[in-house]
């Protein structure tokens, strides 16, 4: 009993690193998610929903069935809508434009697991789905399946993450760049011209994309700035852990005057911290609070004047997949395969209800 | 070293801490021979066989195999395994998620390269010639328990053994699984194996036994061929009472009287358990003590295991007093003023990190039920109470039970019951393993207990003592009850005579 | 001379009594925390009064945090002690159960509309309700430990991948928020009392299952179960119904933190709500001394280990140790405890032990 013990400990000290915030990435961000704890209730739902796919539809078809009004077929992976806020919208925005409105005939099929991505790609393309999008669990392992898609036909997406394999094998990636995100934050930061910057860092998952980019822009303007970094912590994306190394730095006396968390739970946390020692912030408040994702209740906040600023994390990639599409659709050619999206960053003295409408997840 | 055995064993010792279990012990197996080893609990057997197959290293003595002049070494498992000596155990040491031909193959090779083909094909010519009834391919577990068994016999016969030995090969087998199961044994006998069979059951040994060695408190007690040794005479061999001075020694048995007091406590008609027993019909009286006697594994355990609902009931009827009564676990016993005081003290009947007051009150505390806990003060005078009452030596209530001697643990079980104040008592094997006055104290009581009007079971392997207490004796062999004693038959050739059963 | 050695007799054996006490060894721990930062800096130990956002009196300090904090894990503690003790294993979906739970009780609070502006249903009815759904839970585990006779990681596996899932699905992966400050009480302070009330409700649950395992037998018949079960048997006791009910307590204590959790954001992160929770509220049966295999358990040193965990955890943030290498610290400790209390170690300790008294006495 007590091995059992110790090696459940040791394992999940292993596998600390998981990503739950905003998903997108590049490398790193990947690699991690097939250990996330959320199981996968949704993996079996392509077997069913594909089931009715009419077998005689050849993949060399595509042209033809635009042509004629006919639906397209899409296939669409993606991680499961339980990871995050994140994951919720990117979700509900693909749904709602891949339908049958819009022309499409979409399957999807929800995995946090590369493998049981993998058998899904594998059924799409016997099903014959004229477009394969993809937002994979993990960077490795997709050559072959990408490989067979392109011999059967079918035109690979990759949209959110990107993964390691040759470029030839898919049309387009439609990824966010979190160092831009991050610089973005970091530039309103400089902007705020404080006579002093004493922060608290507040970080994501290790060694995810989302935190890398997002830690890299804060660290590097610190040193050239010479901003004083006062507490540097991961708070794993949890509101609860956020608010206890807040509580800490509170209890330990240190100065602060802004606290610069990678998502918006843990903006929030921290801001319960704050309440709890009747620390003021946000607009006209002793600290500035900053946080991303641009969830609509962290704008809320933010239009409130309770926090300072909210950076975008771009979950509707549906549009540009859409556009896309229609471009290849009509024999079009794209200008670049790897499409970086436009992202915002929100100011509370700037925000407006419209922008919470439209860029709130 | 004589020409027709292939071992023998000369004067082997072994002690462990405060126990001599083997006394300069010999034991002789000759070619093509089934021999039986025999002995009640802790006559060494189960030593003997460890030293054999070096389990267990002996402290003295010598041990010859055929086509040795020098006594052999038996350091290991794997020694013995190397010098032709194979065991087959009553549980299946094999791997039933394997088939048959990899089981039979596992673990004999360093090669790294299997030829699979030829391993299948040798197994077939194997299973074939030894009439087992499995295909190579197929999975071990999906054979019946016989079959396996079988198997594990071939497996050991491959491997060039010369001595086979066969430890309680039958309990789980039924008859004709032990018809199949001899057929082997013979087939093995005619081509020279010898084979130690370890087994229970009396009229196994004189179907397929060749000659038998008695073993008793850790000493051979004599080797003989089968013909001449009666099966009254193996029985008084291994329980130690001669025949000829079997002169009555009832005369400290509890006078019960008859006429006094005959009604019925408990009466149980066709009572049967998924524990293999044979249904059986019980009754006990108000103030009687009585017994269930038999061999060690003749299934007098299981027979009053059913009574109290420890094993699963699977059938049967019983009164209580006159009015039927359901029992199928051991509360409904309980809540029917039934004691039970288990055999194996360690595993059933003491919880051993809790104290000697807490072991004292469960029972009647789950009785009382959940929501009424003695309070402290009231569970230390209950405690104080028995102690003092069965002079049980602890330094106090508090002691964890599992730092007492055993006599004392087993007073405190008994304790345990006796505060329940139960219309009927169930002792098994009350006495096993304590000292002497101990056991004087529990066999007085358990009389003093019966002419206050509680009905006793008692169950003890020693013969003496249950003459001495009960005045009703019900016979078992085989995990039947054979016969019923009472009165003048209280005696101990009578009682062995019918332990042993079938002609003399 | 014999009136002195016998003095000297008592206080070796006062000393030894302290030794074998479960309580020392969690105690011991606090001790040497508390040690290290009152050497490093006297400052842990302030604590100040003041008004927090709300205008509400507030004490407020390193200590205040711990209490506060380490409130959930006490909780948590009581019920994963009882599972420990009566299955000889443990449970670790807790963590799941507690984001099952706040999804149960922040749906019936939202109803259909995951941001209401009122409550859809008194607080107390929510958290009943909640109360019974992590019940249910428990007794899932429950069944599969006592009936299916599989080890309770394994049994509690399933709800360990499977929970957050189901947590996400029952608010249609929503994400609620409530707006009623009252409801923000119960994970910060109630108007006028200036200390956290998760540690009022951990101290109702200290005193309710004081009551209980004074009232009731389940100390001695958990016990019991856990040391031998089928003695147990013998005696009566449904060494099932037991072990299911030990996982039923601690579903409780899982709605109770529960509600702590999600009224301290007044909201919801399924996949990150009390996450690794479990392996805290294990290590704190395993500081307190208990066996990890069941059997005896003492309820109190159970709670204070869960104390002096959270006191650990503060400590090293105070210090700025990177978080995600707390649980590798952790394991430190759950290492040095386990091999501590191996039987291999503590009879080489009383070897020692009693060579240097008969040293002593020589």
């Amino acid at each position: 009993m007590k091995k059992k013990l110790l090696s459940v400990v040791l394992s999940t000290a292993m596998i600390a690193a998981v990503l739950t915030g905003c998903g997108g990435g590049d490398d790193s961000a990947a690699t991690s998610a097939p250990a996330d704890t959320t199981a996968d209730t949704t993996a079996e739902a392509p077997a069913d929903t594909t089931a009715e796919a009419p077998a005689d539809t050849t993949a060399e078809a595509p042209a033809d069935t635009a042509a004629s009004g006919e639906l397209i077929k899409v296939g669409i992976i993606n991680n499961d809508p339980s990871e995050s806020g994140y994951r919720t919208a990117n979700v509900n925005d693909l749904q709602n434009m891949f339908t049958e409105e819009n022309d499409y005939d979409a399957d999807f099929a929800y995995s946090l697991k590369n493998d049981e991505q993998i058998t899904a790609a594998q059924k799409f393309i016997q099903d014959g789905v004229d477009y394969l999008l993809l937002s994979a669990a993990d960077t490795a392992g997709w050559d072959s399946v990408l490989q067979d898609a392109q011999d059967a036909g079918v035109r690979v997406i990759l949209f959110d993450r990107t993964i390691d394999a040759d470029e030839s094998l898919y049309e387009a990636s439609i990824i966010s760049d979190m160092d831009q995100e991050g610089q973005t934050a970091v530039d309103w930061l400089a902007g705020q011209n404080l006579d002093a910057y004493n922060i608290i860092h507040i970080q994501g998952v290790m060694g995810s994309a989302a935190q890398q980019g997002r830690s890299g822009a804060l660290q590097a303007a610190a040193e050239e700035k010479g901003w004083n970094i006062v507490a540097e912590q991961t708070a794993e994306w949890n509101a609860e852990k956020a608010q206890q190394i807040v509580q800490s730095v509170i209890d330990s006396g240190k100065e602060f005057n802004v606290i610069y968390a990678e998502n918006d739970d843990m903006a929030k946390g921290a801001v319960a911290a704050l309440d709890n020692a009747n620390i003021s912030h946000g607009v006209d408040g002793d600290v500035i609070i900053m946080g991303f994702d641009t969830n609509t209740w962290a704008l809320e906040e933010l239009k409130a004047g309770n926090w300072n600023y909210d950076g975008q994390c771009n979950p509707f990639q549906a549009s540009y997949i859409d556009e896309i599409i229609k471009t290849l659709e009509s024999g079009g050619t794209l200008d670049q395969k790897v499409i970086i999206m436009d992202e915002k960053g929100f100011d509370a003295e700037t925000i407006t209800d419209d922008d919470i409408a439209n860029y709130g997840i | 070293m004589k020409d027709e055995s292939v071992l023998e064993m000369r004067g082997i010792d072994k002690s462990f801490p405060g126990v001599h279990a083997l006394q300069g012990v010999d034991f002789t197996l000759r070619k093509g021979e089934i021999h039986a080893l025999m002995g009640e609990n802790g006559a060494g057997k189960s030593t003997l066989i460890k030293v054999l197959t070096g389990v267990y290293s002996k402290d003295e003595g010598k041990i010859y195999l055929e086509g040795n002049d020098k006594a052999v070494e038996i350091r290991s498992p794997q020694d013995a395994q190397r010098l032709g000596i194979s065991t087959v155990y009553q549980e299946i040491t094999l791997c039933p998620n394997l088939s048959v031909a990899e089981n039979m193959y596992i673990g004999r090779t360093e090669n790294m390269l299997l030829n699979w083909k030829k391993i299948n094909s040798d197994t077939d010519k194997i299973l074939k010639s030894l009439d087992i009834p499995a295909k190579p391919t197929q999975q071990l577990g999906s054979c019946s328990i016989a079959v396996q068994q079988m198997i594990a016999i071939a497996r050991a016969v491959d491997m060039e053994c010369r001595v086979l030995i066969l430890d309680e090969p039958t309990s789980s087998l039924d008859e004709q699984e032990v018809a199949k199961l001899f057929k082997l044994m013979r087939d093995l006998k005619a081509k020279g194996v010898g084979i130690i069979f370890v087994t229970h059951f009396l009229d196994q040994v004189y179907e397929v036994c060749d000659r038998i060695t008695v073993m008793r408190d850790g000493k051979l007690v004599g080797e003989y061929a089968i013909k001449d040794l009666p099966r009254v005479q193996l029985v008084s061999k291994m329980l130690g009472k001669e025949l000829d001075d079997m002169a009555d020694i009832h005369g400290e048995q509890t006078a019960y009287d008859k006429g006094a007091d005959m009604a019925p406590v408990l009466e149980a008609e066709g009572l049967v358990s998924d524990a293999g027993i044979k249904p059986f019909d019980f009754h006990i009286n108000k103030g009687e003590v009585n017994g269930f006697t038999g061999l060690l594994g003749s299934g007098r355990s299981e027979c009053v295991r059913t009574i109290f609902g420890a094993d699963r009931v699977t059938g049967g009827k019983v009164k209580m007093n006159g009015k039927p009564v359901k029992i199928s676990k051991p509360i409904d016993a309980m809540r029917n003023g039934i004691g039970y005081l288990p055999e194996d003290r360690k595993i059933d009947g003491i919880v051993g990190d809790l104290s000697v007051r807490d072991n004292i009150i469960l029972a009647q505390q789950v009785l009382k039920g959940f929501f009424k806990p003695f309070s402290k003060a009231e569970a230390n005078k209950i405690a104080d109470e028995y102690i003092k009452l069965l002079s049980i030596k602890t330094a106090s209530s508090d002691t964890p039970i599992k730092s007492l001697s055993g006599g004392n643990q087993q007073k405190v079980i008994l304790a345990r019951w006796l505060f329940t104040h139960p219309e009927y008592l169930i002792l098994d094997e009350p006495t096993r393993g304590i000292d002497v006055g101990t056991k004087i104290d529990i066999q007085k009581l358990v009389l003093k207990l019966a002419s206050e009007g509680m009905s006793v079971t008692f169950i003890s392997s020693e013969l003496d003592e249950m003459l001495r207490t009960c005045s009703r004796l019900i016979v078992m062999r085989d995990r039947k009850v054979v016969g019923e004693l009472s009165g003048d038959d209280l005696n101990q050739s009578k009682v062995m005579s019918t332990i042993a059963g079938g002609d003399k | 001379m014999p009136n002195n050695s016998a003095k000297k007799l008592n206080g070796t054996n006062a000393l030894q009594n302290l030794f074998r006490n479960q309580i020392f060894i969690p105690l011991a721990a606090l001790l040497l925390l508390a040690l290290f930062n009152l050497i490093m800096d006297p400052s842990f130990f302030g604590i100040s009064f003041g008004y927090n956002s709300l205008g509400n009196p507030v004490l407020s300090g390193s200590l205040i945090t711990i209490l506060d904090n380490g409130s959930e894990l006490a909780i948590l503690a009581i019920g994963m002690t009882l599972v420990t003790a009566a299955s000889g294993g443990q449970d670790i979906s807790v963590g799941a159960a507690i984001a099952i739970a706040g999804s149960t009780l922040l749906r019936v609070l939202c109803g259909t509309n995951s941001r209401p502006d009122t409550l859809q249903a008194p607080i107390i009815v929510a958290f009943l309700i909640s109360c019974v759904v992590a019940m249910l839970f428990g007794a899932f585990n429950g069944v599969l430990v006592a009936y299916f006779k599989i080890p309770p990681m394994v049994a509690t596996l399933i709800l360990y991948t499977a929970g957050r899932s189901i947590a996400a699905w029952i608010n249609n992966n929503e994400l609620p928020i409530i707006s009623e400050p009252s409801f923000g009480y119960f994970g910060s302070f109630i108007p006028g009392i200036p200390i956290p009330t998760p540690f009022f409700i951990a101290v109702i649950c200290m005193i309710v299952i004081t009551l209980v395992m004074k009232f009731t037998n389940i100390k001695l018949f958990v016990q019991s179960v856990g040391i031998n079960d089928s003695s147990s048997r013998l005696n009566g006791l449904n060494p099932e119904l037991i072990k299911i009910m030990s996982f039923v307590i601690l579903g409780l204590c899982v709605a109770v933190v529960g509600l702590i959790k999600v009224s301290r954001i007044s909201s919801i992160n399924y996949s990150v709500i009390a996450k690794d929770i479990e392996m805290d509220a294990i290590l704190a049966v395993a500081l307190g001394g208990n066996a990890l295999s069941g059997g005896k358990f003492n309820m109190a040193a159970s709670i204070l280990g869960a104390y002096v965990i959270q006191f650990l955890t503060t400590t090293l943030y105070k210090y700025n140790v990177q978080s995600d290498a707390l649980p590798a610290y952790k394991a430190a400790v759950v290492i040095i405890l386990v091999v501590v209390s191996s039987p291999v170690v503590r009879e080489k300790f009383s070897k020692i032990w009693k060579n240097l008294k008969a040293k002593e006495v020589g």
